[in-house]
């Protein structure tokens, strides 16, 4: 932290004397450009820490040959990865198509449909949901959640089973993808539904005046007005949510009992485990090359992320002319 | 195409506050009616209540009629949704969506109303209302730009042209030449002079010589206080009220001498 200071400091180029209008530089500019900038940087350097740590440290799983991770380590890399692999996408795929539309309906009863009262209570509400520890999500998930839904599964696999999701012999104990998905949406309601809030309300009265002065039904108005100017925010919303969700450990690894096998099915008791459960549960016991063999799985996480996280980003990117902050 | 509006007795509130007190008048259609007098006195509160866009403010309500052409439009199940679809707003600064495209803009009303349109009279449309608002040359070849990419005068055109896309009875424009240049006030003045042959206009103005330009009609509002409601002191055509108007305060407004 320091150091960077100091770089920076030597960085800024020192007034030459005989330049006719001579800036006074002011010490508290300075000082807080400087914490400023030291800031920025400083988690550039986590980042590149980070980064640094799982590519060395991944480097030794990924050389070795098969036959040797095949006695000293979990097996075949590629193989033994992409179960979870596909496990914490799908599973982070349902936690969203369930969570995200709940998330945003929360947010726009908040800001424009509930009464004040209700509204900052509520919204107060959610934010103590955030502060619930995973593993109490994680405990209710096992002991509470899955027993409760497991009817529901049955009734999903009789009636819809012809979707290829549904379909398989459905879990006895409600264990399942699915359970875990519910527990991650759960969780990643907070954070989006605290952001979206944030950025439905910067929305301008003048828009939204526009938008009823023309005629709109509240909720026409909301379409028109209200939502595209946060797409990019609620975006985002749904990336950190996202970001949690992939990365999720205690609530999943105590709601699965998961197997390596790539299924779409989210019913039956063969479920993918996610990669960020699967190193929790193993790295205690893991040694030689099993560490480095889930350190490399933590590393195809980081870039699971980065890859959706750009993807994201490049989405918003094609509305940037549209966005409103011109 | 264009309605009269009588008011008979209007109260407006935001919450316990009355905010303008009693006012009746008598909008003649295909001319332009302009309120003026001083910030506060309630010319915008009483002009958002001809649209019913005065209760979108919470604890914001009205008693009183407001007659388009015998229809009370505060009557019992009215929907202040089909309201504004009559009456048509312009505000004091210019809101087209920034989401949108110019052509969405212009269209946005009108897809609001359900009403299935081929692309050829969406064309159609798009090009009468542009037309009409004078601004049809300066964006036919980028339709499809973002509406917030124009200049403040274009934007505010673009939103009469959103507005009159609707086919309004009425049209209330609030303030619309407080945030432009010289140039563009002069635009969209000639454009009221164009539209007052087809609607009904009702224009809330701080610029007496505006009034003056435009208007056929000024009502002139005032307030005896802070915190006391606003009152319509005096309204009748606009060549008598800006030489001989016969209360003492709107002679003093229009000279000058407060306000």
């Amino acid at each position: 932290m320091t150091s960077v200071t100091q770089s920076t400091r030597q960085v800024t180029p020192t007034p030459a004397p005989q330049r006719a209008t001579k800036t006074r530089r002011r010490i508290g500019d300075q000082v807080f450009s400087g914490l400023a900038t030291g800031s920025g940087v400083t988690i550039l350097v986590i980042l590149a820490m980070v980064a640094g740590f799982l590519l060395m440290q991944a480097f030794p799983a990924l050389t070795t040959p098969p036959a040797q991770l095949e006695a000293q380590g979990y097996g075949e890399f590629w193989s033994w990865i992409l179960p979870f692999a596909w496990g914490t996408v799908w599973a982070s795929f349902w936690a969203l198509l369930l969570g995200v539309p709940v998330a945003i309906g929360i947010a726009l009863f908040i800001t424009h449909y509930a009464p004040r009262r209700l509204a900052s209570g509520l919204g107060y509400v959610i934010d103590l949901l955030a502060a619930v520890p995973s593993v109490v999500f994680g405990l209710w998930g096992s002991a509470v959640l899955a027993p409760a839904v497991q009817p529901l599964y049955l009734w999903l696999n009789a009636n819809l089973g012809w979707i290829p999701f549904f379909a398989g012999q459905p879990s006895g104990t409600g264990r399942t993808l699915l359970t875990a998905a519910i527990v991650l949406a759960v969780m990643i309601l907070p954070i989006v539904t605290s952001l979206s809030r944030e950025v439905f309300l910067q929305t301008p009265v003048l828009h939204q005046e526009a938008a009823l002065a023309l005629g709109a039904t509240r909720w026409e108005m909301i379409r028109m007005a209200v939502l595209p100017f946060g797409r990019a925010g609620v975006v985002s919303a749904v990336m950190l949510g996202l970001g949690r969700a992939l990365g999720e450990t205690m609530a999943v690894a105590m709601v699965l009992s998961g197997a390596p096998v790539i299924t779409a099915e989210i019913l039956t008791s063969q479920n993918p485990n996610t990669i960020a459960a699967v190193i929790a549960q193993n790295f205690p016991e893991a040694y030689g090359l099993k560490t480095n063999q889930l350190i490399a799985g933590g590393l195809v996480l980081f870039i699971i992320t980065l890859v959706v996280n750009m993807c994201a980003r490049l989405i918003v990117a094609r509305y940037k002319e549209f966005s409103g902050a011109n | 195409m264009s309605k009269r509006i009588e008011v008979n007795d209007l109260n407006c509130y935001y919450g316990k506050f009355l905010a303008v007190e009693d006012v009746s008048m008598t909008i003649q259609p295909r001319s332009v009616t302009a309120f003026i007098g001083p910030s506060g006195c309630g010319k915008s509160t009483f002009l958002r209540t001809l649209n019913r866009m005065h209760e979108v403010i919470p604890g914001a309500y009205v008693e009183g009629d407001v007659l388009l052409d015998g229809n009370n439009l505060y009557g019992p199940g009215v929907d202040p949704v089909n309201v504004r679809r009559q009456v048509g707003m312009v505000f004091q600064r210019p809101n087209p969506f920034p989401t949108m495209s110019i052509k969405d803009n212009v269209l946005a009303g009108y897809k609001l109303n359900k009403q299935r349109m081929n692309a050829t009279e969406a064309n159609d449309l798009l090009e009468r209302s542009l037309r009409g608002a004078n601004l049809w040359e300066e964006v036919k070849n980028r339709l499809d730009k973002p509406g917030s990419g124009l200049s403040g005068g274009q934007q505010q055109r673009l939103c009469i042209a959103r507005a009159i896309a609707m086919q309004p009875e009425v049209l209330l424009m609030d303030e619309p030449c407080s945030a432009l240049d010289p140039i563009s006030t002069l635009a969209v003045e000639d454009l009221i002079q164009e539209l007052k042959e087809t609607y009904t206009i009702v224009i809330v103005t701080h610029n007496m010589q505006q009034a003056a330009r435009v208007s056929d009609e000024t009502a002139f509002f005032n307030i005896a206080g802070t915190g006391a409601p606003g009152k319509l002191i005096e309204m009748g055509p606009t060549v008598k009220i800006f030489s001989t108007p016969d209360v003492k305060a709107t002679e003093d407004y229009i000279t000058g001498r407060f306000g």
